[in-house]
């Protein structure tokens, strides 16, 4: 069960982490709104699918309504799903060729799966013509939506990078500072452990959460090129010796008692993680921005006292990555179905450029607390009243845009064949029943696959 | 009258099972096109050393879970078996379990196990906030209980029914002749349930190739590949990784393994649909 970056949509806690897992077994079908047809694009009309969960799936309502308010001609019909009921339907649906118009996705592996089979639109063309479109989304948000050199999607909504957060109190018991390095990390764990607090809460049963620990460490110790060469098929980019080397930190810390304990049955989706790191039981965690809405929300005044502290992930010392680098969701994105008709296209264009990124969206979003993938996001900073938002909200803005590079998650990055092979491995690395060099081994048989 | 039936049989189970067929000799990402792949499918699965893993941990789940359900199903059925009325109300308590779906049982289960925020924790009782779902031997433990809490109920039931049907006059003749209930359960009732047990082993064995959803929602095939069962397999093989043709592999397999699973029992019971009461 799997999933957000693409899993920031469980954002909103308990009840939604239980319909997601009900879900996951098809026990929750998709819900239509108003005159949809619940088809797909071979009826009339241009179709769009998107994913439930509050206060995404609001937005996009809302952005639906603006768009055919004001195109009453050529109104979008939309579908709703949860995110892993969405994440199996939408293959099926568009393999049997009964997709949406408008494919949302995460990019990456997954887009050019479908790129491969030929399923969506290039949209180069278009982003030429509507240059001023492009010029206002973050550049970095494009690379998940690039394959071959070609713009197959839309990058929208937000961008979450992921976050070393900290329980100030859990620092104040023990006396120390915030780590600023990889050395430091490894220096605090005793201390925490020491006091019976657990260095570094985790959900490892979900496995994309321990797969956000080696997307740092493969930075810090070998720069984004260690990874870029996986991604573009060098053989045995896994057992680079800086990838090597982060396999081996990882499983230092592993073996120093740096993870709570029970961390393999710990899962994201009961935003348990979450829990451990505001209820004081581990001082630090690893996790997407997309934490930061669920923690204010149920963690009391865990945030609202200002005890929540967060930084970038810290260098390694004597690492080649640049410590500015972060890695996490560049952003989401809106694909447009080629096996739609031209009119459907059309539509679907339009929605793309009035109704997606406008002045409107990008208000809303930055009042739910993200960053969305526009650069005019940063003017809307200073509307924010909150103080505890506003400056959270600098953070992230500041990550995304001054990173210099924003590295996609390894799951979504690689192909889906790929993904599989890695997170089963991550799970069996954490748990130290395999070596550095057996997960290497592993990896570089699915290079490219 | 048989013609219906047999036209939703072709539609919905001769159809699907030869397409599964021939996806396991093709290449296929489920998006784009099918092309033909001869053996080589069927030459990674069965090469794949993640299969005699997946294989046993499929037989391992079998086996325990029917030994923990027949003797505790059994007795159960036995116990409900009376006409007292406080056990037409124990027997619908009983029943519970099988009325909630397997994603929810996972959901609570998981929850409750939770080693920091679950029962043990929060009742501060230490053996039980153990790290039940991250070591290996516990969480095939754990989808053992799990499965044996929620399907016990559906075979005790069965077994129920079968008691009933044993004539009374058997056991006033065994009390005549100074036989006690032990005694009586043994020569009497289990005999007499042949072809219940053979029925709901039947049904727990060829059903337990199928847990999927319990499994997938309680431990996704964790830790590692722990409690990574054949249709877990296929699942992740054909749904996450995008290879239907090895998924397709898995499948048949899957059917291969139940068809000769059942074959199995309805021998071991013998084919004779002779009465049971036979001899009596």
């Amino acid at each position: 069960m799997t999933t957000s970056r693409r899993n920031f949509l469980r954002l909103s806690a308990g009840s939604a982490a239980m319909a997601a897992g009900l879900a996951a077994c098809g026990t929750s079908g998709p819900k239509s709104t108003g005159e949809s047809t619940g088809g797909g694009a071979t009826g009339t009309g241009a179709t769009y699918w998107y994913l439930t969960g509050q206060p995404q799936q609001g937005l996009r309502e809302a952005q639906v309504k603006r768009f055919n308010a004001a195109n009453p001609d050529s109104a979008l019909k939309t579908n709703t799903f949860q995110n892993d009921a969405f994440k199996q339907k939408i293959k099926t649906a568009i393999g049997a060729g009964e997709g949406p118009t408008l494919i949302w996705g995460w990019g990456g592996g997954g887009l050019k799966s479908y790129v491969d089979a030929g399923q969506v639109e290039d949209l180069t063309s278009w982003f030429g013509e509507n240059a001023a479109l492009k010029e206002s989304i973050f550049p970095s948000a494009f690379g998940a939506a690039t394959v071959g050199g070609k713009i197959y999607a839309m990058p929208v909504e937000t961008t979450t990078p992921i976050v070393l957060f900290y329980n100030r109190s859990a620092f104040e018991k023990i006396g120390a500072e915030p780590p600023q390095s990889w050395g430091d990390i490894m220096d605090l764990v005793p201390k925490f452990n020491d006091k019976g607090i657990a260095p570094f809460s985790l959900g490892g049963q979900s496995r994309w959460t321990s797969m956000m620990w080696l997307e740092f460490l493969f930075d810090r110790i070998g720069g984004t090129e260690v990874f870029q060469n996986i991604f573009d098929g060098k053989a045995n980019g896994w057992s680079d010796p800086s990838a090597i080397k982060a396999l081996e930190e990882m499983q230092k810390l592993i073996k120093a008692g740096g993870f709570i304990k029970g961390f393999s049955s710990i899962t994201a989706d009961s935003n348990a993680d979450q829990a451990l790191l505001y209820t004081g039981k581990a001082a630090m965690m690893v996790h997407g921005a997309w934490t930061y809405g669920g923690m204010k929300a149920d963690g009391g005044k865990f945030v609202t006292d200002g005890k929540l502290g967060y930084m970038n992930f810290p260098p390694v010392d004597g690492g080649k990555g640049d410590p500015s680098t972060t890695v996490g969701n560049p952003g989401q994105y809106l694909s447009i179905s080629a096996k739609a008709s031209d009119a459907e296209k059309q539509v679907a264009k339009k929605f793309l450029a009035t109704s997606t990124l406008d002045d409107a969206s990008v208000d809303a979003w930055v009042k739910a607390g993200s960053i969305p993938v526009v650069k005019s996001s940063g003017e809307k900073l200073a509307s924010v009243t909150d103080k505890f938002d506003a400056e959270w909200l600098k953070f992230v803005y500041d990550t995304s845009s001054k990173a210099k590079t924003f590295g996609q998650s390894w799951d979504q990055a690689l192909s889906p064949t790929a993904a599989a092979t890695l997170l089963d491995n991550i799970a069996k690395l954490f748990q130290l029943s395999i070596s550095p060099q057996q997960f290497a081994d592993s990896m570089n048989g699915v290079i490219g696959k | 009258m048989a013609l219906p039936a047999l036209a939703i049989f072709v539609v919905f189970g001769v159809v699907p099972l030869v397409g599964v067929l021939l996806l396991s000799f093709t290449q296929w990402d489920g998006l784009g096109a099918i092309n033909a792949a001869g053996l080589s499918n069927w030459r990674t699965v069965l090469s794949d050393p993640g299969l005699p893993h997946s294989l046993f941990v499929t037989f391992e789940i079998m086996i325990l879970s029917w030994a923990v359900q027949t003797p505790i199903s059994l007795l159960l059925g036995v116990f409900l078996a009376g006409r007292q009325r406080y056990r037409a109300v124990l027997a619908v308590l009983y029943f519970v379990p099988l009325l909630l779906s397997s994603a929810a049982i996972a959901i609570t289960y998981k929850a409750l196990l939770d080693p920091n925020f679950g029962l043990g924790a929060g009742l501060h009782l230490d053996f039980l906030a153990q790290d039940w779902l991250g070591r290996d031997h516990l969480a095939l433990g754990v989808v053992i209980f799990v499965v044996s809490w929620q399907f016990i109920p559906f075979h005790s039931l069965i077994y129920q029914g079968g008691v009933r049907q044993i004539p009374t006059t058997l056991y006033e003749a065994a009390s005549i002749d100074g036989a006690g209930r032990i005694r009586q359960f043994f020569s009497i009732t289990v005999p007499q349930l042949k072809y219940t047990i053979i029925t709901s082993s039947t049904l727990m064995v060829v059903g337990s190739l199928t847990f999927f959803d319990l499994i997938f929602v309680l431990t996704a095939g964790g830790p590692g590949d722990a409690t990574r069962v054949l249709a877990l397999d296929m699942y992740k093989r054909g749904f996450q990784a995008n290879l239907m043709g090895p998924a397709s592999v898995i499948a048949v397999l899957l059917v291969l393994i139940g068809l000769a699973l059942a074959l199995l029992l309805r021998r071991l019971g013998g084919s004779t649909t002779a009465s049971q009461q036979e001899g009596a």
